[in-house]
């Protein structure tokens, strides 16, 4: 395991948190990633793509929404700072995709996907913010196969937190992140959330007290 | 790598709350201005999906919608047809002869029927005001209002707001003038509930005999609509207009003696060249259909650069594909 000090460092000071005698527990927020290290993820996976695919001919990046969307772009700008070549950058929503639509509750809310290239027999890098379970990725390459016939499908994820449920793997990670069932994994990016952190929140433990 | 861990205190990132909690569609006068962008914006994704090689998503695989009309009708039956199958949802097509059989037992019979076939969504046409919320209050269905008597046409209207929408943006302080038998049309009722929802100021032009008894000049008991402007003439009603909106003359208006003549309707009210000119400048001209060219719209304004009458029909299936995918969300 590369990363087993983040394992170690997720699990934070313990002694410090919700505050004050009437306080009611809320999850604890650690931050796993600053500004810095996703910035320097980005950069080490742009090249990573770059290397793997021996130049950057025939790659596309398609950003799954919201926050894939973001970080294709960011990767795409530094490939074109490494490369002087432009990547064109799609977005993918995959809302009508999604297995579990029969028994969510609510539906998502969707957003349109905007594939302004042609995909056939392209490298298709799919670009996420977290990598789980593994069924948004399965939803994806679904709704790709909508746009055309791939001739290869990547995938590049900022956090792969675990946990798969399908034979599905990353080929560019930017952070592995050991976590527990009931944590929850939140990348921020300033496109969206006014700045860039990756944290993870856990929420109290059963009957814990805090001083 | 090194990660330093911090401790942040409370988190900030607030999940966004889900919008849509509805389990009919029947009228617009009972959705929130939030409730009804949602629509919208869903409708945004499927126009996407429509513009594909191939429009077809699974989102509803596994749901029947069954189309129980009751009037006849083209372009709503079919456009919602084509919104259950772009989803991937199965269809059935019933269309109810114009019964003798007395309204209400007949009607919750087959609704029943439907229900136990195993349907989960019923769109529903029916010439008596109010019908498909009997549907939706003596069954587990998902009840869409596809036209009620003279009562509501949510869907359309819905389809209309959208197609303004996408030219004109935020509709806040627009002007949208709805011409022609205000009295007997559920599209300009629902419209006017979803405008002026939006902020949108609608004006409602006709013959004093085609507007509805509350809004006749002279009477103020306006409670069963919102806020809405009144013109008994449409080159006033025009001026500076956004859009504007014909709607369908009827023959049978005429034969109950509400109009003097079809000549004084066309020379009054029909929407020509010279009248949208007062308008602003590029307005949109809409319709939602079948259209009686030279009575209530000219055919050069139906077939001007400004018409978006082609956009309508396109359009509703996008915002028809929005309602059953929100709609099926929740358990049934």
């Amino acid at each position: 395991m590369p990363d087993s000090d983040s394992s170690k460092t997720a699990q934070g000071p313990s002694r410090l948190g919700v505050r004050g005698p009437f306080a009611t527990p809320s999850p604890r927020q650690y931050v796993l990633m600053t500004a810095d290290d996703i910035r320097r993820a980005v950069h080490r996976i742009a090249h990573e793509i770059i290397e793997r695919n021996k130049g950057v001919e025939g790659v596309v990046l398609v950003g799954m929404r919201t926050r894939g969307v973001p970080l294709a772009h960011r990767l795409a700008e530094a490939i074109r700072q490494f490369e002087g070549q432009a990547v064109p950058v799609g977005a993918l929503d995959i809302g009508l995709y999604r297995d579990d639509l029969p028994y969510l509750g609510l539906r998502p809310s969707l957003r349109p996907s905007d594939i302004p290239m042609d995909i056939e027999g392209k490298r298709v890098v799919l670009v996420d913010d977290v990598l789980y379970t593994g069924r948004s990725i399965r939803a994806a390459l679904d709704a790709l196969t909508d746009f055309g016939r791939p001739g290869q499908v990547q995938l590049a994820v900022l956090v792969d937190r675990g946990h798969r449920e399908l034979p599905i793997r990353a080929d560019y990670v930017g952070r592995n992140v050991p976590t527990s069932r009931r944590e929850e994994v939140q990348v921020r990016l300033r496109e969206v959330d006014g700045r860039d952190e990756v944290v993870l929140l856990r929420p109290p433990e059963e009957g814990e007290h805090e001083e | 790598m090194r990660s330093e861990a911090r401790e942040l205190g409370q988190p900030t990132g607030v999940q966004e709350a889900p919008a849509w909690q509805r389990h009919h569609l029947l009228d617009l006068d009972e959705l929130t201005p939030r409730e009804i962008e949602l629509v919208l914006d869903t409708a945004e994704a499927m126009r996407e999906v429509l513009s594909r090689e191939v429009p077809r998503v699974p989102a509803l695989r596994g749901v029947t919608v069954v189309n129980l009309f009751y009037e006849p009708s083209t372009r709503t039956r079919a456009s919602f047809e084509l919104a259950a199958k772009a989803l991937g949802a199965d269809v059935v097509n019933i269309a109810a002869e114009q019964s003798s059989v007395r309204k209400g037992e007949s009607l919750l019979d087959t609704v029943r029927t439907i229900e136990a076939l195993g349907a989960q969504v019923l769109v529903l046409r029916h010439w008596q005001s109010g019908a498909p919320y009997l549907a939706a209050r003596h069954s587990r269905l998902h009840v869409v209002n596809a036209g009620d008597g003279w009562h509501a046409h949510p869907t359309q209207a819905l389809l209309d707001i959208y197609t303004l929408r996408r030219h004109l943006g935020d509709l806040r302080g627009r002007k949208v003038v709805i011409v022609g038998d205000i009295a007997h049309s559920r599209v300009a009722r629902s419209n006017a509930w979803g405008l002026t929802a939006l902020g949108a100021r609608v004006v409602l032009c006709g013959p004093p005999t085609l507007l509805p008894p509350a809004l006749r000049p002279g009477e103020d008991e306006a409670a069963a609509l919102p806020p809405l402007q009144v013109e008994t003439d449409l080159a006033q009603a025009m001026e500076g207009a956004d859009a504007v909106m014909a709607l369908r003359l009827q023959r049978e208006r005429m034969e109950g003696g509400l109009l003097p003549s079809l000549r004084e309707y066309i020379r009054l009210y029909q929407v020509n060249g010279q009248r949208l000119a007062r308008a602003r400048p590029g307005a949109l001209v809409l319709h939602p259909g079948p259209m009686n060219e030279g009575i209530e719209i000219a055919p050069e304004v139906a077939h001007s650069a400004q018409s978006v009458i082609q956009e309508q029909v396109t359009n509703g299936v996008a915002v028809r594909m929005a309602v059953l995918y929100l709609l099926t969300g929740g358990k049934a």
